[in-house]
């Protein structure tokens, strides 16, 4: 297991003038609130190596402009996620026939987050009503999943939602920790949010969600990339791009090991 | 430790992996088989996808096949016609068998139809050869002599057309059912993930009437290719082909096989056969449970490749 190292970016939101931020399509702010969110992460790409067994990284950020009284009384909350690429997503249902359990039913949702990762200051129905949380998407069970094509009479659909949901979580895809976003100085805090052994590889996003008073207040969004690295990476680049080209290479390679086997144990 | 398949994407413990295709080398060694039946049923029990156990399967088999095909070369036990024509019928088959792979992959039923083809067939196949070794047994036990084939026994499959003439098998032989032997055989190898050997050598010795010393050499033969060609089509279409994962098990299996064919050339072949047969059956009826159990997740969940 591995760590990875952040660094604070505090001097950015001193001097960056409110204007530039309102063009930023990383940030939606609510024009009530002056208090403003930043985070920093020290690397903007993670590497599956072939040792790779999960991580946790550490998202360091800060609110600035917060009242201290407010602070005092732990009037503010965050909500840090990273979510994986979007992917379209299949779910089946077994169902007896004749004596044999065979998938039967199938639901097909729009593109949802392969993979979801969530940390917060306190349990979310704490932090906002289910409304808000759903609007932005925020927390497992309030991810949007939007069936595509037929459902039958749509009867089922909860229950093909629940299922889904339960099964990325059994499978570490998505997960959640309460508490583990912590203000370690006043305005300044620390999120960890662990990336689960089978996380999908490409384009994932770091969001980082201020409420305060159970009010949304700004949401801020930075780009990570989940890349496989050297080896690991060029098969899996040869594997679809050059697919003819590696299926001709694993036959070669199996011929050269059978060929050794029956020469180096050669008995005659 | 673990080490991260680039193509099942997902980490394993290594040495599980190896121990896999160690055991698995050891048995096929033994027995005399290529070890495909057990190491892709087996992958499915460790989580990898079954698409990729499949054509990862194949791979490893090509090996495997190409260890004895060499040897048996050496020993002149070879049918080289034969095999060609086997062959012919073997491409198509699994030409044939890539597409059926592909369509139950979209349909969501591959899972299903590849458990219960193995169920099927290691169930028949592993039935059939333990009532036959224990009656070898029996017979062996009360010293009676085991009946031998009459060499000038015919049966339909010797009035066919289109005969050609096997020097090495010392036969005259129609090559339509040589064809569709290896047809059937092709599309076995491209949805399980087998070589075949264990429907093709007993089809070939009872069906075909082919002497049994060329028998093995000659489906190892037509069976490196049909597997080479399954690895192909399956890498180019299915994308499903861990190269990482196969060279492990190839590994494994090439050293593992050594060992069994040592314990194997003290055992009697009747002896051998029930172990076979014991071994095909347990397979089979766990894949078969796996079937009809209640599963404990009754939905399952595909985005991405492969799904979990």
């Amino acid at each position: 297991m591995r760590a990875f190292a952040i660094i604070p970016v505090l001097a950015a939101f001193f001097c960056a003038p409110a204007l530039a931020q309102l063009a930023d399509p990383s940030v939606t702010i609510n024009d009530k609130f002056s208090e403003r969110i930043d985070i920093g992460i020290s690397t903007n790409e993670i590497a599956i190596a072939s040792d790779f067994s999960g991580a946790d990284i550490t998202v360091f950020g800060a609110i600035d402009g917060a009242d201290e009284l407010l602070l005092a009384t732990f009037a503010y909350d965050v909500v840090v996620a990273l979510e994986g690429p979007r992917q379209s997503t299949t779910v089946r249902r077994k169902e007896r026939v004749a004596g044999i359990w065979v998938n039967r039913h199938s639901i097909r949702f729009e593109p949802i987050p392969a993979s979801y990762s969530m940390s917060s200051t306190r349990p979310l129905p704490n932090i906002a009503n289910l409304m808000e949380l759903a609007s932005r998407d925020i927390g497992i069970n309030n991810i949007r999943l939007v069936p595509t094509g037929g459902v039958g009479d749509g009867s089922r659909l909860t229950e093909f939602r629940d299922a889904l949901r339960r099964i990325k979580q059994t499978s570490g895809l998505y997960q959640r920790d309460p508490t583990g976003v912590q203000f370690i100085s006043k305005a300044l805090f620390r999120a960890s949010v662990r990336l689960p052994a089978n996380i999908p590889v490409g384009q994932h996003t770091v969001r980082a969600v201020l409420y305060k008073n159970n009010q949304f207040v700004m949401e801020k969004v930075i780009p990570l990339r989940v890349v496989k690295t050297g080896l690991e990476q060029f098969i899996f680049n040869l594997a679809h791009v050059h697919s003819l080209a590696y299926g001709l290479i694993a036959v070669l390679i199996a011929t050269i090991t059978g060929w050794l086997g029956s020469v180096i144990f050669r008995k005659d | 430790m673990s080490i991260y398949l680039p193509i099942a994407e997902l980490s394993v413990n290594i040495f599980v992996i190896l121990g896999m295709g160690a055991a698995v080398g050891f048995l096929s060694g033994m027995f005399g088989v290529g070890g495909g039946f057990l190491i892709t049923p087996l992958l499915i029990f460790y989580n990898i996808p079954p698409a990729v156990a499949v054509a990862t399967g194949a791979n490893q088999v090509v090996a495997s096949s190409i260890s004895g095909a060499l040897a048996h070369f050496r020993r002149g036990t070879l049918d080289i016609k034969l095999g060609l024509v086997l062959l012919v019928g073997g491409l198509i088959g699994a030409t044939v068998g890539i597409q059926i792979f592909s369509m139950l992959r979209r349909m969501g039923q591959l899972d299903l139809i590849i458990s219960l083809l193995y169920v099927i067939f290691l169930g028949s196949v592993g039935s059939l050869m333990l009532w036959e070794s224990i009656n070898s047994i029996r017979r062996a036990a009360k010293n009676d002599p085991v009946p031998l084939r009459k060499p000038g026994q015919h049966n339909w499959v010797h009035r066919l057309p289109f005969k050609m003439r096997f020097k090495r098998s010392k036969l005259y032989l129609s090559v339509i059912p040589v064809i569709f032997l290896g047809f059937a055989i092709g599309i076995l190898t491209s949805v399980m993930g087998v070589g075949g050997g264990f429907i093709m050598v007993p089809a070939m010795i009872y069906l075909l009437r082919i002497p049994t010393n060329v028998v093995i050499g000659t489906s190892l033969f037509q069976i490196i290719f049909v597997t080479a060609f399954t690895t192909v089509v399956q890498a180019a279409t299915n994308y499903s082909v861990d190269i990482v994962l196969a060279w492990l098990l190839m590994i494994a299996g090439v050293i593992g096989a050594q060992y069994g064919v040592r314990v194997g050339q003290k055992m009697r072949g009747e002896q051998l056969r029930a172990g076979l047969a014991l071994l095909v059956l347990a397979v089979g009826i766990r894949l078969g449970f796996d079937l009809v159990l209640p599963p404990d997740e009754i939905y399952s969940v595909v985005s991405g490749s492969f799904g979990f």
